[in-house]
């Protein structure tokens, strides 16, 4: 399995990743061989099978109550690379929603 | 007894000095970095963080009545601490702080034990050797130009050379039992569930599971207990009391081990074949019965854990993003530009890697035949671990294919470093515990390890096992007053 | 040509629950910036996602209300896409398997009863608050808020059923009411507490193959989306119209201007990645479980419209307006039990509402003031035509303001009510002695100087006769006396 160059443009810009043309070759080349290497599924025998859940089914849920965990806004933006007022701050932000 | 040496004697015996009051918390928690690390630290370099005061300040309040009492611990650097910085063996979480106490680490307070500072670690929890790590490599304690393993590296050294005689690391694919094998030292990765992963900064949700190095069985039923058990804050744990690991040295008498030799009959050095086979003759001399049979090969376990691992890890790894934490690239002018170049910056080459194929395998046109296809083989390899448990209580296994290898030999062929996971990676896929058991060294004075798989919440009987495998099966030297020497590390 | 315009609406609703959906931060309106967060609704490193059963909750009371299908076993996912607002740059939400599938809402539209489907309603998580660009210093920055991040949402998916935005209105508007109704949400759409986004296509008129649809987002007002989706649709037709083709986008509505605005999009097509939530168990939902919830909710509106024109054959202009709001109709109910149903819904529609608009009041704030028992004694004394029309608005206003029963207040004020022949006579008989004019023309067959002689022994009581009274005295006084108009002794 092969990925292409378009392929991998596509899916560095979904992960918001920069790709250095110098390595892209090398990278797709890279991915390619851990998907062959995962073609390998194909040769087993996964019938009637169901994908895997591992979290405890009919866990309780929480009762809908604080529970002691909140941060005051100078906790909560103390780790900000940029915070003001309590708000963290970012470059501006052009109406561009979604992947 | 003076303060000297406090550092070599097991977890239960230092505990047991502070709190009938021989010993003090802090000559307890100092003892290894005074005696132990001035001779390694500089060298093996398992350390990322750490902090005299701090150290006094947490052996200060630290109960002095609790199991753990003055025990000092190295914490894996992705486990959140309120008293140092977590910064994952990354350049994006360089300096961050949390402002929380991940629920094992709280836990391990409440009992006494002592953080003595933070495990150097690959990046992110990605890597096999702690040569991804952005605050450079940890190298092994028997033979530095060699690795610890990975990612949980730091931790499991530390360990080795005696700065600490218990640690936490993270296991996912491995990554508490590969370094444990590697280092000479015991490393358990428990059922699924049942170590909260609150404060664990994820890297797979379904696989992750914190981890626990120490030199001696008893030490690790000692860590187990206190950390084990049901977290509402993590709803992946498990209600209801965690399995008893009481009675660690009650032998294996009676229990029958599965032998799937296919597993090793080839790829696999046979320095650690022999260590198996080693293995295999203690626990038979202790009265275990073995029962030979062929198991599920590991490539379909890495083909199907890369999948699911990577999926999960590109999720996980998207909040880094430089807006409320961590590093964020001085330069961006905009929105996107913040995000690509602080994640194009702040992530390590293996990091990006697997993001890439985490996102490829989640994408639109490929999800079926990518993430879903693992999903479903995963349950196949649930299927025959839970097949194999018909026929045996435990399975013995090799923990790795090869040695300890020298820094810089895999770190230019990814696949390569990917199956050197072959026999760990099984049992994070199915959710059941390992034991990584340490044997006596190779010709060349390197670690060998055996690995001990059970089924769902039998941590109880793998400790057992580890137990008798620590006295080489003599049945006379297995109760827990029985003190087994460990083989430490020497200085060349 | 003529265009079908085909419309579907993707509905968001805040749920009032105290807590978020994730994690036990309060979940409060106003609040100062980050003050409601902890490491979870943050997206901090380590953190995990514990369920709120409240939300659940909500979403099974909606889903039962709306007749929707409840899935034993639902499924959250997580949603990929990067935006500041956004702590993990995932949402969690449901993807495969929903919570709620099916069901329909009745809608009154121009009249008519119109039955809208649903394919499904959804729990999710909220995001964040960002603001637009602001001026800092020497650059451009924004400001982001997470303190409405994880607060729980239900997302509501119509079929796209609608032709046109008053229907759309209509829905909204009918949806709105609901959710206040059943307790589950204020429903504020300025508040944005509720949500509208509308998908819209046009097609030739008889065809079957829809056309390529637009999507408006972020509507939050019931006139916005009206006119907004009127606006889309008379666009959409002039373009095709003009023989071009239609685009997807996705439109940004701004109500001041009234114009639609297309948004910049990435060239990507939407890529979520969903797949399940791995930190999560699967929501379990037992008959149990269902019983409560569909015990816990109240007489539905329309339900209780129904039973109001069998029980006390309300009409159903009447029961719309006193459903409006859930509480209205309790407090209408507890007046009409046992009195006259058509009665109290007049005095409620016109002069409770009217005073409650003045003043600002809610039906609580009515309500300590005049609990049902109080208006229906007062209701009792009109129906037996003890309070004369001008001066029973003067006491119910009194009613507002002061103790009393209604003896108490015309005490209070001064105030007799003249209801006798006794009382009455004298001042009829004065009144057609003063206007011999139209008591003739009454005779001679002008039956409308009625009204007025009426009116005159009114004005001469004070507005305190009951006017029907006095219309049966000067009647049966003009028919007894005789040409010469001279009283009788």
């Amino acid at each position: 399995m092969s990925i292409s160059r378009e392929d991998l443009e596509r899916i560095a810009e979904l992960a918001r990743l920069e790709i250095p043309a110098e390595r892209a070759e090398s990278l797709g080349r890279e991915l390619s061989a851990v998907l062959t290497f995962a073609e390998a599924l194909r040769r087993l025998d996964l019938a009637g099978l169901e994908p895997s859940v591992f979290a405890p089914a009919g866990a309780p849920m929480r009762e809908d109550e604080p529970d002691g965990r909140q941060l005051d806004p100078a906790r909560a933006t103390a780790a900000a690379p940029e915070s003001e007022d309590g708000y963290f701050i970012v470059p501006p932000i052009v109406d561009v929603l979604e992947p | 007894m003076s303060a000297a040496g406090l550092w070599r004697l097991s977890a239960a015996q230092l505990a047991e000095r502070v709190r009938s009051g021989e010993a003090t918390a802090a000559a307890a928690s100092e003892s290894g970095w005074e005696e132990a690390a001035r001779v390694w630290e500089r060298d093996v370099h398992a350390v990322v963080h750490e902090g005299r005061e701090a150290r006094a300040t947490a052996a200060a309040a630290a109960p002095r009545s609790g199991p753990m009492a003055g025990v000092p611990v190295l914490v894996k650097d992705n486990l959140c601490t309120l008293d140092y910085p977590t910064t994952c063996g990354s350049r994006i979480l360089a300096h961050y702080r949390p402002p929380y106490d991940a629920t094992v680490i709280a836990r391990l307070r409440a009992a006494g034990g002592v953080v003595a500072g933070k495990g150097n670690m690959d990046e992110f929890a990605m890597g096999s050797s702690t040569e991804y790590s952005a605050y450079g490599p940890t190298r092994n304690p028997f033979d530095l130009e060699r690795v610890p393993g990975g990612s949980s590296g730091g931790p499991a050294a530390a360990v080795a050379y005696g700065l600490c005689p218990l640690a936490l690391g993270s296991d996912t694919g491995g990554s508490v039992r590969q370094p444990a094998a590697f280092c000479g030292v015991y490393g358990l990765k428990p059922t699924y569930g049942r170590l909260s992963r609150y404060g664990l900064v994820a890297f797979g949700s379904s696989l992750d599971q914190v981890g626990l190095f120490a030199r001696h069985a008893g030490d690790l039923a000692m860590l187990y207990a206190v950390l084990a058990g049901h977290d509402p804050w993590d709803a992946t744990t498990r209600p209801g009391p965690p399995p008893d690991v009481s009675s660690w040295d009650a032998g294996v008498e009676g229990l029958r081990f599965g032998w799937p030799a296919n597993l090793w009959r080839e790829g696999v050095e046979p320095e650690i074949v022999e260590a198996l086979e080693g293995a295999a003759e203690d626990l038979e001399r202790a009265g275990a019965r073995r029962v030979a049979f062929d198991f599920l090969p590991g490539e379909y376990a890495v083909a199907t854990y890369y999948l699911v691992a990577t999926a999960e890890a590109s999720s996980n790894l998207a909040r880094f993003d430089g807006v409320r934490y961590g590093y964020r690239d001085p330069a961006a002018a905009d929105v996107r530009s913040l995000y690509v170049r602080t994640r194009s910056a702040g992530f390590g080459p293996e990091v990006q890697r697997r993001i890439l194929l985490g996102t490829y395998a989640l994408s639109a046109g490929f999800y079926d035949a990518y993430y879903l296809t693992a999903q479903r083989a995963r349950t196949r390899i649930r299927h025959e671990y839970a097949q194999a448990f018909g026929k045996c209580d435990f399975l013995l296994m090799p923990a790795t294919p090869t040695l300890p290898f020298k820094l810089g030999e895999k770190t230019s062929d990814p696949l390569a470093m990917y199956l050197s996971d072959v026999f760990t990676i099984g049992a994070n896929l199915a959710g059941i515990p390992g034991l990584s058991v340490p044997r006596p060294l190779s010709r060349a004075g390197l670690p060998r390890a055996a690995q001990l798989l059970g089924p769902e919440d039998s941590e109880g009987v793998l400790l057992r096992a580890g137990r008798a495998l620590e006295v080489r099966g003599d049945r006379s030297r297995m109760s827990r007053a029985h003190h087994q020497e460990f083989a430490w590390p020497t200085r060349r | 040509m003529a265009y079908e315009a085909v419309i579907g609406l993707e509905c968001h609703i805040q749920l009032a629950t105290r807590t978020k959906m994730f994690c036990g931060c309060p979940v409060e309106f106003g609040a100062p910036a980050n003050s409601n967060v902890c490491p979870v609704c943050l997206g901090l490193p380590g953190a995990l996602p514990f369920p709120n059963r409240a939300g659940v909750d909500a979403a099974l009371k909606l889903g039962l209300a709306l007749g929707c299908r409840i899935a034993p076993e639902s499924e959250f996912a997580r949603k990929h896409y990067f935006y500041p607002d956004m702590p993990k740059n995932y949402q969690i939400t449901q993807y495969d398997r929903p919570l709620c599938e099916g069901g329909a809402l009745t809608v009154r539209v121009s009249e008519r009863d119109r039955e809208f489907a649903l394919i499904r309603i959804h729990l999710e998580e909220d995001t964040g608050k960002s603001f637009h660009p602001e001026k800092h210093g020497d650059r451009r920055i924004s400001r982001v808020d997470f303190n409405r991040a994880g607060v729980p949402l239900l997302e509501l998916v119509t079929r796209p059923e609608f032709h046109d935005g008053l229907e759309c209105g209509a829905f909204l508007t009918a949806l709105r009411r609901l959710v206040r109704w059943i307790g589950i949400s204020d429903g504020d759409m300025e508040k944005g507490h509720l949500r509208c986004d509308a998908n819209v296509s046009l097609r030739p008129v008889g065809s079957e193959k829809l056309g390529v649809k637009t999507e408006i987002k972020n509507l939050n007002s019931i006139r916005g989306v009206e006119r907004a989706i009127a606006a889309e649709i008379a666009r959409q037709g002039a373009r095709l119209d003009a023989g071009e083709r239609i685009e997807q986008a996705t439109l940004l509505y701004d109500a001041d201007g009234d114009r639609l605005a297309v948004m910049r999009s990435k060239e990507h097509a939407h890529d979520y990645r969903y797949f399940p939530e791995p930190d999560l168990p699967r929501v379990e939902v037992g008959a149990d479980w269902i019983d409560r919830a569909r015990a816990a909710l109240p007489e539905l509106p329309w339900a209780r419209a129904a039973r109001w024109a069998r029980e006390y054959s309300l009409p159903a202009y009447d029961a719309g307006v006193l459903c409006e709001q859930r509480d209205l109709a309790d407090y209408f109910e507890a007046c009409a039990r046992g009195g006259d149903a058509k009665l109290a819904s007049n005095w409620i529609m016109t002069e409770m509402l009217r005073v409650m608009r003045e003043r600002e009041w809610s039906v609580a704030d009515w309500s300590s003031r005049v609990p049902p028992a109080r208006l229906a004694a007062f209701l009792a004394r009109v129906a037996a035509r003890e309070l004369p029309g001008p001066l029973a608005k003067q006491v119910f206003g009194w009613m507002a303001d002061e103790a009393g029963d209604v003896a108490g207040l015309l005490e209070r004020h001064g105030v007799k009510v003249q209801s006798s022949a006794g009382d009455l006579l004298p001042l009829v008989r004065a009144v057609l002695a003063e206007h011999p004019g139209p008591v003739s023309q009454y005779r001679a067959g002008k039956s409308a100087t009625l009204g007025f002689l009426v009116g005159q022994v009114m004005k001469k009581s004070g507005g305190q006769a009951v006017p029907q009274v006095v219309q049966e005295l000067v009647r049966s006084e003009l028919a007894g006396s005789d040409v010469s108009g001279s009283a009788p002794a």
